[in-house]
């Protein structure tokens, strides 16, 4: 009996440590798979200009994903991205086009902007965290409000059209999103570092521990004397301030701001996490697999824009394929039930 | 949470109304507009269209009351459509449907109630609904445009052509287009929905930058692509090599027109302003003696650097 138990303890345990290494690569594995893909139907895929497009898209969606891995494993969600990132791009342009008036289009007018951007992100993220948290209301209620409030807010801001970016300005501004460092575009520079930043504190700190218990179980971290809502708030201020961020390199990009600005990122953000492999059910995430998860996203969309050979129709047929077959790679089950 | 403020919102237009119509003559002409949301950019035109021909009719015609509604979706404009009659009472109905399919009967239950209707740019599936049709012309864009492209080019040449949302509009646009450049010697290298939308419209461009070494022209069929698609050629330094045909008439974009801006020759309009066309014509009916049912399809002018200020509207957030 008890060595049927160990037997069956140390099945368990090489399965779960063989599904460990599968799951961390597996993400890794699909985008390589697609890099394939694309170099097989365009040699351009390849073309330095084409994969620094692709990371550079990758830059928005990616940098909102590394904060919503920590909401999610947490055990929170946020639905509020795309609208608050449309919301945040609104208020700075207008911020921005109205400081032209005194300080004329120069780099403190476009500092301004930033610091207005990074506190609207803080505060935005900081309602999303109390009011799911000392308001006792889900997450997936509070932010499905909040993502109906800053769409409005932005559409009123328009007055249902478009804001754009004095010309000026977008002079100043525009190094951010088209310059680069050594070749290395600026935003998926940006986008590395809060990579980076992000894999410290969810990894190496008692924060991100404390995001790890809290997503498990929440009632056994509370009565470990964890400051459940403390932690759960900052998870959500930090995924305002990763939106803000990716707000402050999308706006020099088309200097314009409507309320069809990303619609659906919130999605995309999601997916981007999911396909990383964090758990959507909280308690584990990573870090490293969100910042593929949110390439791979966009070199789905890239490859398609390369080829005739699919029918436009289709494109999101074949995204939703690609994404459902990388989480079912990764997620290992089929290599376990082999080997029984 | 939409709909309690749907209903709120209701409540106070109804409030309105009571206190209006006991204030002030109770015989007053109610014209009901119903149109979809800002949500885009040319829905925003819309509807700043509609709320300036209500101030400058209502300032011309005492006796005529002008109430824009605007919908989120079908199913949100139809029970405008039963509000608009049942609680609002009104004498027409201006109409710009979400969708065709889903609005045609309850546009025609608002006729058979008896009111005068007039259906702008998407038509009903049904015909014999509307007394007045007015809409601006899908085919004719897409035919003018690719005129003038075949002609700029000297009949040969390679292009890629940006679509909108997969509609009826984007299909009639797309196929006039190509059937105006069949024959020709113009290659079109691809076509890639680009969804009316600026980021869309730059991503999609991005790529068939990186695709074509060769690009001669670009047909955008819209200004929001348009915009995108600049700013794609600028960062590739390519902006020598190819000029860019838009469609709608956005400001920007005719501002870039009127400048002589060498990217950017002309546009082509579909103007959001159809909607004070259709509620004039519709004030007609009330107004005057003239006959004013039937069809009216607006023609896809050509704006050029010379006529580009008659089309000018800065301060329309289109």
């Amino acid at each position: 009996m008890s060595s049927l138990e160990r037997n069956e303890a140390s099945i368990s345990k090489t399965s779960s440590s063989f599904n460990i290494d599968f799951k961390a690569l597996g993400p890794f594995l699909a985008l390589v798979g697609l890099f394939i893909l694309g170099t097989a139907i365009n040699e351009a895929f390849l073309s330095s200009g084409n994969l620094s497009n692709i990371f550079t898209r990758a830059a928005f969606i990616g940098i909102i994903a590394v904060g919503a891995t920590f909401v999610i494993t947490a055990g929170g969600i946020d639905l509020s991205v795309g609208s608050m990132a449309a919301f945040i791009s609104g208020a700075m342009i207008v911020v921005m086009n109205t400081l032209v008036a005194t300080l004329g289009a120069g780099v403190e007018t476009v500092l301004i902007g930033v610091l207005v951007s990074i506190l609207l992100g803080i505060a935005a993220g900081a309602i999303n965290g109390l009011v799911s948290t000392k308001g006792k209301i889900e997450a997936f209620i509070v932010t499905l409000g909040t993502m109906g409030i800053y769409r409005s807010l932005v559409t009123y801001m328009a007055d249902g059209g478009t804001l754009s970016l004095d010309f000026g300005v977008r002079g100043v501004y525009r190094p951010i999103y088209y310059g680069d460092v050594l070749g290395i575009p600026v935003p998926v520079l940006v986008f590395f570092a809060v990579a980076v930043a992000g894999y410290v504190l969810l990894n190496m700190t008692p924060f991100g521990r404390k995001c790890f218990a809290i997503g498990s179980n929440e009632q056994v971290a509370r009565y470990s004397a964890i400051h459940v809502d403390r932690v759960k708030t900052l998870t959500y201020v930090i995924q305002g301030l990763c939106v803000s961020l990716a707000t402050i390199i999308y706006v020099p990009r088309l200097g314009s701001a409507s309320s069809s600005t990303g619609v659906l990122w919130e999605l995309e953000a999601i997916a981007a996490v999911i396909i990383g492999g964090t758990m959507l059910k909280g308690g584990y995430g990573r870090i490293w697999g969100t910042v593929v998860g949110a390439i791979m996203l966009t070199t789905i969309g890239n490859i398609l824009n390369l080829t005739d050979a699919i029918s436009n129709y289709l494109n999101g047929a074949v995204q939703g394929l690609i994404i459902i077959v990388a989480v079912f790679l990764q997620r290992g089950d089929w290599r376990r039930k082999k080997s029984k | 949470m939409k709909t309690f403020t749907k209903y709120l919102g209701a409540a106070c237009v109804l409030g309105l109304g009571l206190v209006s119509t006991t204030a002030f003559a109770a015989d007053k002409i109610k014209i009901g507009v119903s149109i979809p949301a800002a949500t885009h950019g040319w829905a925003g035109g819309l509807n700043w269209h509609a709320a300036q021909a209500e101030k400058r009719i209502e300032a011309t015609y005492p006796n005529i009351d002008i109430i824009v509604v605007s919908a989120n979706g079908a199913s949100e404009q139809a029970n405008d459509l039963e509000d608009l009659v049942s609680v609002q009472n009104i004498d027409a109905l201006v109409v710009l449907p979400f969708e065709s399919d889903p609005l045609t009967v309850p546009v025609q239950q608002v006729k058979q109630a008896g009111k005068f209707v007039t259906v702008v740019d998407r038509g009903l599936s049904l015909p014999g609904i509307e007394d007045v049709y007015v809409a601006g012309n899908n085919p004719e864009l897409g035919r003018v445009s690719g005129e003038y492209i075949r002609d700029r080019l000297n009949d040969s040449g390679k292009i890629v052509v940006l679509r909108g949302i997969p509609t009826t509009v984007d299909t009639e646009r797309v196929d006039a287009f190509v059937e105006t450049l069949d024959g020709s010697k113009i290659e079109i290298l691809d076509m890639k929905h680009a969804n009316w939308n600026r980021d869309d419209g730059y991503e999609v461009m991005q790529d068939f930058l990186s695709r074509f070494p060769e690009i001669d022209a670009v047909w955008a069929q819209d200004d929001d692509i348009a915009l995108g698609v600049i700013e794609a050629i600028k960062q590739a330094d390519r902006t020598d090599e190819m000029f860019i045909v838009g469609g709608a008439g956005m400001k920007d974009i005719i501002k870039r027109v009127m400048d002589g801006d060498a990217l950017t020759p002309i546009d082509v309009l579909y103007p959001p302003a159809m909607i004070a066309t259709a509620i004039d014509i519709t004030v007609m009916k009330f107004t005057s003696n003239a006959p004013v049912e039937g069809r009216y399809i607006l023609g896809a002018t050509v704006v050029t650097k010379e006529n580009a200020k008659n089309f000018y509207f800065p301060d329309s957030p289109f």
